[in-house]
């Protein structure tokens, strides 16, 4: 469906246009012309310089460049100015925050959309994990009585807990795993989910970026937690059901190793070989297609975050009650 | 309220459309249509005066002389171009500005004059009141319609999640 593309620069190097074209310079001197007709988003990993032609030349376009920090954890994202823009939407996307039952509702589908493709994920692994995804599923039935944002949280967490326990069932390799570290990431296992998961957020953000909502106003997380926190929520469904499985191929298949981190001061994060791997991966896992059962036809799992966006402003706008994805095969 | 011409030609092919439209809630056309569209246009009109606007409600294709003139791709939606064009005539007169119509269909050589005359004008002003219901009222469902299939709001439209899993 879209046609956009998304362009990785891990190398230092300039960023420059000349006449309508776009140009990587490297460090060596190098320079290739980069494609901005056809990408939809840029990532820079490396230490680029540029100035505000290059701005200029992404609005034109319609591409976002999202910035990561030496570690390869998101900065932010230069975001063009957005002609899709819905007053009416913006207004009743405040509606379900600021009644709570409405919010609530929206929270706990995230969530139960989330947790499903966690289970999905354990089931896939086999017998031994049969315990955990009982506990879940007991875990899960309490989002029905939950009338709170942090009590929606609370079994949010719950459940998570006990999927990260299952890990160790999950992940084949050396890799020693005690439990979830986020700030920072303590092992590779934590240093991979982390980065994927904020490759995870980008997308999210670039395709909510094509329709009329407000991605700052969510439910299951507060809006005010950061500048894209409907992000956040959406990509809950997608972690588990794109970035897991992708973290377990690649290190199962020992395409991912120790050697491909680096530990400064505690903190472990992908090296760029490391990076590499993954991204290449994500974004053909990204482009892959499955027939949509209601469209019938095949869609990219990156268009299914939009169709994702779409359903939420149906939602909004009293058309048809979302009900979250959940991959059924 | 002021009706915009592009929304008296939804209000003809589809309500759903027309009131989505009108929040704000708009997908683009694929690009090769809106392309299409354009080099028709250039085409067209030559060097005729192009895009006359009413207040922003009506952006005509060209005027030429006694006529104001529209240009379209197909005539799949003929009875929605011509309430169209019947509008724009309708907002002129209000003007004050008299004139006729005549509709293309250049790629199927076809052309048809436009007059806005009695039976026309309450036509307009019955098409303006259903608009003005159509938008006052909820979000109209989707039921899907042959048009369905070529328009940009279909994957809005049909998105959901199909089947009975839990
Ligand atoms: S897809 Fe069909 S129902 Fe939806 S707006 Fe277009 S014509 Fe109307």
């Amino acid at each position: 469906m879209s046609s956009g593309r998304d362009v990785f620069i891990f190398s230092a190097g300039k960023l420059h246009r000349k006449h309508n074209t776009l140009y990587f310079t490297d460090e060596e001197g190098k320079s290739r012309p980069l494609p901005v007709e056809q990408t939809e988003n840029l990532h820079l990993f490396g230490n680029v310089d540029f100035n505000t032609s290059l701005l200029h030349i992404l609005t034109q376009h319609d591409v976002r460049l999202h910035v990561y920090n030496h570690y390869g954890y998101y900065d932010g994202t230069y975001y063009p100015r957005n002609s899709r823009v819905s007053g009416y939407t913006v207004v009743r996307q405040s509606e379900h925050y600021l009644d709570l039952s409405k919010r609530l509702v929206l929270a706990k589908a995230f969530v139960q959309g989330g947790v499903h493709h966690m289970i999905r994920n354990l089931r896939k692994a086999g017998e031994d994990t049969k315990a955990h995804i009982d506990t879940i599923n007991a875990r899960v039935v309490l989002l029905d009585n939950a009338n709170s944002i942090p009590a929606v949280m609370g079994v949010e967490g719950q459940c998570r807990q006990v999927y990260y326990d299952a890990f160790t069932l999950l992940v084949k390799s050396n890799f020693t795993w005690v439990s979830r570290s986020r700030r920072p990431p303590q092992d590779p296992l934590n240093a991979l989910i982390s980065f994927g998961n904020g490759m995870m957020y980008t997308t999210v953000i670039s395709e909510l970026y094509k329709t009329m909502l407000d991605p700052a106003i969510s439910y299951l997380h507060e809006p005010s937690s950061k500048r894209f926190s409907l992000s956040l929520d959406i990509a809950e469904i997608f972690k588990p059901l794109v970035i897991d499985p992708l973290i377990f191929s690649l290190v199962n298949n020992r395409r991912i190793q120790s050697k491909h981190f680096e530990d400064t001061d505690g903190m472990v994060y992908l090296n760029e070989e490391g990076r590499k791997i993954f991204l290449a991966a994500f974004d053909e896992k990204m482009k892959s297609t499955f027939k949509h059962r209601k469209l019938n036809r095949n869609v990219t799992y990156r268009y299914l975050i939009r169709l994702e966006a779409y359903k939420l402003i149906k939602h909004v706008i009293g058309d048809e009650t979302y009900k979250p994805f959940k991959a059924w095969w | 309220m002021s009706i915009r011409g592009i929304e008296m030609h939804y209000y003809a092919v589809c309500k759903r459309k027309l009131w989505l439209f009108n929040r704000g809630i708009g997908f683009e056309q694929q690009h090769d249509r809106v392309e299409e569209g354009k080099v028709l246009h250039e085409h067209a009109y030559g060097r005729l005066d192009k895009e006359i606007n009413i207040d922003d409600m009506a952006v005509m294709d060209a005027v030429d002389g006694e006529y104001v003139r529209e240009v379209k791709i197909s005539s799949k939606m003929e009875h929605a171009d011509r309430l169209q064009l019947l509008y724009y005539l309708y907002l002129l007169k209000e003007r004050g500005v008299e004139k006729k119509g005549l509709l293309s269909y250049p790629k199927e050589k076809k052309t048809t004059e436009i007059v806005l005359g009695l039976d026309e004008n309450m036509e307009v002003l019955k098409a303006l009141d259903g608009v003005q219901k159509i938008l006052e009222g909820n979000l109209p469902r989707y039921r899907k319609l042959k048009v369905c299939a070529k328009c940009a709001y279909r994957d809005f439209c049909e998105s959901g999640e199909g089947g009975d899993d839990v």
